[in-house]
C-alpha cells in the first residue's frame, strides 16, 4: 500500500515538475525577492523588512497558485486522458490514488518553497550582508506557509474529486479568501445573535483559518512565535488536510468512472 | 525550412522595433502632456478597508504604502509643495497595516508637524500617529521622545511636552536626555538651547538620513538665528552709543571687541545693511532660519538629491 501510495506520489512530482508554468513561477518568484532589494533602496530603513515580507509573501501567493491550479487538474486531467483507468484497472485503490497525489503535489510546493526560500535568504544576506539569530524565526514562517499549502492541496483535491477544473479553481481560491477573512467571521459570530450567530460560529469553524499560519509581518520585526502555537498550528492543518482528504476519498470512491 | 527562418527572422526584427518605436512614443508623449494628477488621489483611504483587502499580508502592504508616503513627501518637498494633503492618510493607513513600523512614525513626528513647505503643516495629525504608535509600541522610548518634539516646537505646549518626556523616562531603557529634557521643558528654559538640545538628540538617535539632515538644517537655523540676535543687540547698543548704526560690520565687530567680522556657519560674513539690519549673505542656504533673511524674501525651490 504505502509503495503504491509513493509511486503515485513520485509520479505526480515529476509530473507537476515538468510542467513548465512551475518553473516559470519559481524564476518569477526569485525575481520578486531581487525587486525587494529595489524596493528597500527606493524607501527608508526597511530594506531588510521588505526582503522578508515580499519574499514570504511570493512564497506563500505563488505556492497558493500553484497549489490550485495543479491540484485542480489532478483527478480531472486524468480522467480526460484517460490514464486513470489505466492506473485503477492495477492493484491500486481509488483513496491511495488520491492520497498519492496529495502527497506528490505537497511535496512539489515543499520543494518550489525551499527553492524560493533560498532565494529570500540570499536577497536578505545581500541587504544585511550577514545573518543574525533572529533571521531563523524566518523558518517558522516558512513551516506555517508549508501548513497553509497542505491545507489548499487538499481542498484542490475535495473539489477536483467531483467538480471541473474551472469550477474546482474558483471553489479553492474562494475559500482561500474566505479563509483570510476566518477571523472576522468569528468576530462577527460573536456580535451576532440567536440563529445568526450559530451559523456563523458554524461557518467559522467550516472555512479554514488562515490567518492563524500568517506571520510573516511579526517575524519581519523579530517578535518570536510561541511553541503552543507552532504546535496548534501543525495540528489544526493536519486535521485540517485529513478531513479534506476524507471528503475527497468519500466522494471519489462513490463517483462513477464510466 | 528556409521560408520558416525568413519568417522568424522578420517577425523577430519586427518585434524589436516595434518595441522601440513604442517606447520612443511614450517617452516624447510623456514630456507633452501634462503631468499625471493620480499622486494625489487615494482609491482607498480606509486603513481598515485596505487591511483587509491584503487578506493577510499586510507587513508587505504596509512596506508599499511606506514607500509610497516617502516618494509622495519627497516628491512635493522637492518643489517647496504648498500642501501635503496625501502625507497623513499615507501614514495613516502605513502604520494600521503594520503598527510596528517605528520609521513611520518617526517620519510623520518629523514631517506631519512641521510647516509647509518643510512639511504638512498638520502637528494635530502627527500628534494622533504618536499616540497611535506609542499605543502599539509601548516600550519604545523614541515615540515619547518624538511626541514631545511635536508639543513642543510645533505647538509651544510645554506642559504636554514635559508630560510626553516624563512619560518616556520611565520606559525602560529609555535615554537619560528624556528626564532632562521633561525637566526644561516644565522650566520653559533657555528656548535656543532647548530646542539645540532636541534637534541634536533627533540628530544622534535616528538612522533616517532624511530625518537626521533635516536636524543638522534646523540646527544651522537655529545658530543663525541666535546669531543675528546679538548682533542686533549689538547693532542697538552701538547706535545708543554713538547715535548712528555702524557703518559697516567690521566697525561693529571692532567696537565689540570681536576677533574678526562674525561669519554664518558657511563661513560668509553677516551682511549690515545701511538701515542696520543684520541679514545673511545666502538666504537659501538657511531654510529654517527665521532671523537674518531679507525683508519679503521667499525661498527657492530647490533639488534634494536624496528623494
Amino acid at each position: 500500500m504505502r509503495a503504491r501510495i509513493a509511486h503515485i506520489a513520485s509520479n505526480t512530482f515529476r509530473e507537476a515538475v515538468r510542467d513548465r508554468v512551475l518553473y516559470n513561477l519559481i524564476a518569477f518568484a526569485l525575481l520578486l525577492s531581487g525587486a525587494a532589494i529595489l524596493v528597500g533602496q527606493i524607501s527608508i530603513e526597511i530594506e531588510k523588512l521588505v526582503v522578508i515580507n515580499l519574499g514570504l509573501t511570493a512564497v506563500s501567493l505563488f505556492g497558493v497558485v500553484i497549489a490550485i491550479f495543479i491540484g485542480i487538474g489532478l483527478v480531472s486531467k486524468e480522467i480526460e486522458k484517460r490514464t486513470l483507468y489505466t492506473v485503477l484497472s492495477r492493484p491500486v485503490r481509488r483513496w491511495e490514488f488520491i492520497i498519492g497525489k496529495f502527497f506528490g503535489l505537497a511535496g512539489t510546493l515543499v520543494v518550489n518553497a525551499f527553492l524560493m526560500a533560498v532565494g529570500v535568504f540570499l536577497a536578505l544576506f545581500y541587504v544585511s550582508h550577514k545573518f543574525v539569530r533572529a533571521d531563523a524565526l524566518i523558518l517558522v514562517a516558512l513551516y506555517f506557509i508549508i501548513l497553509e499549502f497542505l491545507i489548499i492541496c487538499s481542498l484542490a483535491l475535495l473539489f477536483s474529486s467531483f467538480s471541473s477544473p474551472l469550477l474546482s479553481a474558483v471553489f479553492a481560491f474562494s475559500l482561500f479568501v474566505i479563509g483570510s477573512f476566518a477571523e472576522d467571521l468569528r468576530n462577527f459570530a460573536g456580535m451576532a445573535h440567536g440563529i445568526s450567530r450559530w451559523l456563523a460560529t458554524g461557518a467559522a469553524y467550516l472555512v479554514p483559518n488562515f490567518s492563524a499560519f500568517n506571520v510573516i509581518s511579526s517575524i519581519a520585526h523579530e517578535q518570536p512565535v510561541a511553541g503552543q502555537i507552532i504546535l496548534q498550528n501543525t495540528l489544526y492543518a493536519l486535521f485540517y488536510a485529513a478531513m479534506a482528504l476524507s471528503g475527497a476519498v468519500l466522494i471519489f470512491e462513490r463517483r462513477d468512472l464510466k | 525550412m528556409k521560408q520558416r527562418r525568413t519568417i522568424s527572422i522578420v517577425a523577430g526584427t519586427c518585434l524589436i522595433l516595434s518595441l522601440a518605436a513604442a517606447s520612443l512614443v511614450l517617452h516624447h508623449a510623456d514630456k507633452v502632456r501634462p503631468q499625471a494628477t493620480l499622486d494625489e488621489v487615494l482609491f482607498l483611504s480606509s486603513p481598515k478597508v485596505i487591511k483587509r483587502a491584503s487578506l493577510g499580508y499586510d507587513g508587505l502592504a504596509a512596506c508599499l504604502y511606506w514607500t509610497r508616503a516617502v516618494q509622495y513627501f519627497g516628491g512635493r518637498h522637492e518643489t517647496y509643495a504648498p500642501s501635503y494633503n496625501l502625507l497623513a492618510p499615507l501614514l495613516e493607513i502605513t502604520t494600521h497595516l503594520d503598527p510596528h513600523l517605528v520609521v513611520a512614525y518617526e517620519f510623520g513626528s518629523t514631517f506631519l508637524a512641521s510647516k509647509p513647505p518643510h512639511g504638512a503643516g498638520q502637528p494635530d495629525r502627527a500628534i494622533d500617529l504618536m499616540e497611535f504608535g506609542i499605543r502599539n509600541n509601548p516600550d519604545n522610548w523614541r515615540l515619547y521622545y518624538d511626541l514631545g518634539f511635536v508639543y513642543y516646537m510645533e505647538l509651544k505646549d510645554y506642559k504636554k511636552a514635559a508630560d510626553a518626556f516624563e512619560r518616556g523616562s520611565r520606559v525602560p531603557n529609555a535615554h537619560p536626555f528624556l528626564k532632562v529634557l521633561a525637566a526644561q521643558m516644565a522650566q520653559h528654559a533657555g528656548e535656543y538651547e532647548t530646542a539645540r538640545m532636541l534637534w541634536s538628540a533627533a540628530y544622534q538617535t535616528s538612522q533616517d538620513h532624511q530625518i537626521r539632515e533635516n536636524a543638522v538644517e534646523h540646527l544651522r537655523g537655529l545658530r543663525v538665528d541666535e546669531d543675528v540676535e546679538h548682533l542686533r543687540e549689538a547693532v542697538t547698543r552701538f547706535s545708543q552709543r554713538t547715535g548712528h548704526p555702524p557703518a559697516s560690520m567690521a566697525e561693529l565687530a571692532a567696537a565689540e571687541g570681536l576677533r574678526g567680522v562674525p561669519v554664518d556657519p558657511d563661513g560668509h560674513p553677516y551682511k549690515l545693511t545701511p538701515e542696520g539690519r543684520v541679514e545673511v549673505r545666502v538666504p537659501d542656504d538657511f531654510p529654517f532660519a527665521t532671523n537674518g533673511l531679507p525683508p519679503g524674501y521667499k525661498p527657492q525651490p530647490k533639488f534634494h538629491e536624496h528623494f
